[in-house]
């Protein structure tokens, strides 16, 4: 069990990766350019030394929680697509508190992050209320309560929170900032938080009768209620929760890194928390290597850019590359063989030698 | 005078993980002949004309079309032979005309899409050969009836050249009217030389409908015969019946109190009303058999009992506690149930025999304290009840998808019954299964009953109802047509099943 706990979310996460960055590098080398370079310098602008490892770390925070917030949803079935827009309003209503009160940190940093979390949980379970409500379509709904985040955001900084001439709020206040705990880097706390919470999640995914419910819920809701589980009270919990993870994951990005709000607060990591999440399927142990796959990803890109001259979209062709695999590598629920797996069995069939002459096709 | 034989399936097989869904089935279809194909949900009608219309591939088996050896692998090669089949569930475009749904998909000779004038005048070229079946080429499907827009569907395979219609169920979704219009439309089409599968489990419209009725159960084909020399009871009989009788020791029981009473219990859907103010109740050390043909009410019922549907009007009593319109969960606290569907409902596929094992008393001790899972206790659970009921499994850790049906119907069985229910709401909960597997299930259910405790025992299968209740009650459209002793003979269970009320004296109603 432990072998495949192992291998299902660590070595097929990296081996998906390795096997994404090797055709990406083909195509880096079709157009023209060079991919043992550019992959090279990808890998030390994201590793290559001290400021290099704590800005990859840096940026794994956020997507690291979001994919988590991502994975649990998932496995009550309820598929968020609106982590970006519960990260955004999370570290919107977390600015709110923290430029409007200044207490000692030790009260500061935990109600800042309450503030964001339940800010993030409301627009989640708002739509997770609608779904058992009304059969509303998640997907469709999460979706569009992005763009009211987006621009609750860009109201926020250019009205009410504006504080200067740039459209973005004043500096949160300093009791609330998180510490940094690799010094010389920008690298804080948040990363060690970050860990804990994929762990208990997992813990408590696993090993909890609520764990139970909610994966028995998302696996089939018909069968999770005939054996009495509480199913609409259940998805709703999970979107709450998920939301309010999301939204932490945005007072955390605030209070570690920026210090205060500006309308480009996330380069997307909501959306890349969905591959993420994928990537490990929903797995919260498994979300801890696949979002620091993706935070090298991300670290990276830039040097490679600068050195290589290679743009950084083959960063997402890489990053749909991987989804894909995922996607071949699934099995079906009723015990249909995934396409990976029926294509193993292709190649068995060509290698294996004709036994009694008996050949079908 | 013979007729050529257009469609010949010649041993056919169909497995799918877990349930064997054709059993070397043979099946002939003649020219201009309506062919009934009669059999109950899962009997494995469907799976069949899948494999004829080339959306399955059989595991093992030949069809040959006028003689001739064929491989049919895709629907449009089906089409190729000549073979369309309309879907229970209508594959048009709402809010496209007639004349586009009908030509979808079609080109012209240089091999660009049909336009819609092009389409609506190929239609009118059609019509003026098949002058008795017209729909308005111009006509938009979703302002159209039903009936009407399932004559589009028999429209698409005609205008594509089918001489073979397969039609799945066509009346599902007709009124009396329409469904008399259909029928009338169908026995012209014989006239001009098309021949016709119609599959039903109603068994008047076989007899009304059909020259030739094949029925087959559990995946495999009982009998052949012909409409006008068979009865509608004969047909109700080798649908529903087994041919394997077992009969297994059983002594009398002293009934006791009554643990279930359900009083005047009606449920609605959407389609109607499935249960008609049904009294009845269940007592301690019986089994009341429910029997019917599929389709007559037994699953609503047995739902609204369960809480997993509301009831319309009606009370049920469990022991002295009214559980009208609860949660499952107050059902599930005393008592268990074997649903029909074990893949859909009984069971959680992805999850492993050992927590399946716990689905119904997760949330109790000793399996959880504190809201924490025990995984030891859990597992010894699941390795006691792997020995007890002999599931054939490496370990209790294997996912329940990667079961045989029969082993997946005893992780159901298992986790039901080891809770030693005062009540006990079995559905069929034989089917599809293997013979040893049922043989053990049914000696369960009896031991169980030997203990003291009530069993409703809802089943298509008669001879399982014969073996195994005390009391016989017969549903059809959901009403009892009475309650009897399984003494009855079988002939007069039929005629109830069937639809006539049972007169007979001595009968052991409840009321």
């Amino acid at each position: 069990m432990i072998n495949k706990f192992i291998v299902e979310n660590f070595l097929k996460p990296i081996a998906f990766i390795v096997l994404a960055m090797f055709i990406g590098g083909v195509l880096i080398f079709l157009t023209g350019k060079d991919p043992v370079l550019a992959i090279g310098s990808l890998l030390t602008g994201a590793l290559g030394g001290k400021t290099q490892i704590a800005e990859t770390l840096v940026k794994t925070v956020p997507l690291l929680i979001c994919g988590l917030a991502v994975a649990m949803a998932y496995r009550s079935s309820f598929f968020n697509i609106g982590a970006e827009g519960q990260f955004l309003v999370g570290a919107l209503a977390s600015t709110w508190f923290a430029v409007s009160v200044q207490w000692p940190s030790i009260f500061m940093i935990p109600a800042t992050f309450l503030v964001g979390a339940i800010a993030g949980g409301l627009l989640c379970g708002v739509v997770g209320l609608l779904k058992i409500k009304t059969g509303a379509s998640e997907v469709i709904n999460t979706l569009m309560f992005n763009y009211i985040a987006f621009r609750l955001v860009g109201y926020a900084v250019n009205g009410p929170l504006k504080e200067g001439y740039l459209p973005q709020t004043a500096s949160i206040a300093n009791t609330a900032l998180l510490p940094i705990i690799w010094p010389g880097t920008r690298l804080h706390i948040g990363i060690v938080l970050a860990v804990i919470l994929a762990i208990v999640l997992q813990f408590i995914l696993f090993r909890t009768v609520f764990g139970y419910q909610i994966r028995a819920v998302g696996l089939s809701a018909r069968a999770a209620t005939y054996g009495g589980i509480n199913a609409s009270k259940r998805i709703l919990q999970t979107t709450l929760l998920s939301g309010a993870l999301a939204g932490l994951a945005g007072s955390i990005e605030l209070m570690g890194v920026t210090g205060r709000l500006y309308e480009v607060f996330s380069p997307g990591y909501g959306f890349d928390a969905i591959a993420i999440s994928l990537l490990a399927r929903n797995n919260p142990a498994g979300v801890i290597v696949s979002a620091l796959l993706f935070g090298i990803l991300r670290g990276g890109a830039g040097q490679m850019q600068r050195v290589a001259d290679v743009s950084m979209v083959i960063i997402y062709v890489i990053q749909a590359l991987i989804i894909v695999f995922v996607v071949l590598s699934m099995d079906g629920k009723k015990g249909q063989k995934s396409i990976g797996n029926k294509i193993k069995g292709l190649w068995g069939k060509k290698w294996t030698p004709l036994k009694g002459g008996a050949v079908d096709e | 005078m013979k007729k050529e034989v257009v469609v010949s399936m010649r041993n056919i097989s169909k497995e799918y993980p877990g349930v064997l869904a054709n059993d070397r089935v043979n099946f002939d279809l003649a020219e201009g002949e309506i062919h009934g194909l009669l059999g109950e949900n899962g009997a494995g009608k469907s799976t069949l004309m899948k494999i004829l219309y080339g959306m399955e591939q059989p595991t093992e088996g030949d069809i040959y079309i006028r003689g001739i050896k064929t491989a049919i692998d895709t629907p449009k090669s089906a089409l190729e032979q000549g073979i369309g089949m309309v879907h229970q569930h209508f594959m048009l475009i709402k809010n496209f005309s007639v004349a586009i749904n009908v030509t979808l998909g079609m080109t012209d000779r240089l091999g660009y899409r049909l336009d819609e004038r092009r389409a609506i005048h190929l239609l009118q070229e059609f019509y003026s050969e098949m002058t008795y079946f017209k729909v308005d080429p111009k006509g938009i499907i979703e302002e159209l009836p039903v009936g009407i827009q399932q004559r589009v569907e028999i429209l698409k395979i005609l205008f594509r050249g089918a001489k073979i219609l397969i039609l799945d169920e066509p009346t599902a979704v007709l009124t009396p009217n329409e469904t008399q219009e259909l029928f009338d439309i169908l026995k012209r089409f014989t006239k001009d030389g098309y021949s016709i599968i119609f599959i039903s489990h109603k068994l008047d419209e076989i007899m009304e409908l059909t020259d030739r009725v094949t029925v087959m159960r559990d995946g495999r084909v009982i009998g052949e015969v012909n409409t006008k020399e068979t009865s509608k009871e004969e047909l109700a009989r080798m649908m529903v019946g087994r041919e394997v009788i077992f009969r297994l020791p059983k002594t009398k029981q002293q009934q006791g109190a009554p643990v279930l009473s359900v009083d005047k219990l009606t449920v609605d859907t959407d389609w109607g009303r499935a249960v008609n103010k049904l009294s009845f109740s269940v007592h301690k050390g019986e089994i009341l058999g429910i029997a019917g043909v599929d389709g007559n009410g037994q699953k609503e019922l047995v739902e609204a009992i369960v809480g997993l549907r509301a009831k319309t009007s009606g009370v049920v009593m469990l022991q002295e506690q009214d559980i009208t319109n609860t949660h499952p969960h107050q059902f599930n606290r005393e008592c268990s149930y074997i649903p029909e569907d074990r893949q859909e409902e009984g069971l959680i596929m992805e999850y492993s025999i050992a927590d399946n094992l716990i689905l119904k008393n997760h949330n109790q001790e000793p399996f959880s304290k504190h809201y924490l899972l025990d995984k030891e206790i859990i597992l010894n659970h699941a390795n006691q009840l792997i020995e007890d009921y002999r599931i054939k499994t490496p370990n209790a850790q294997v996912m329940v998808k990667a079961l045989s049906g029969g082993n997946q119907q005893k992780v159901v069985v298992s986790r039901e019954m080891s809770k030693d229910p005062d009540l006990l709401i079995a559905v069929n909960p034989t089917r599809g299964i293997d013979v040893g597997s049922i043989e053990e299930i049914q000696v369960k259910l009896l031991k169980h009953r030997d203990e003291g405790k009530a069993i409703l025992l809802v089943s298509t299968e008669l001879e399982e109802i014969l073996s195994l209740s005390d009391r016989i009650a017969v549903l059809y459209e959901g009403e009892f047509m009475g309650i009897v002793s399984p003494d009855t003979p079988v002939e007069s269970i039929g005629l109830m099943m069937a639809g006539t009320r049972h007169r007979g004296e001595g009968e052991q109603d409840d009321q």
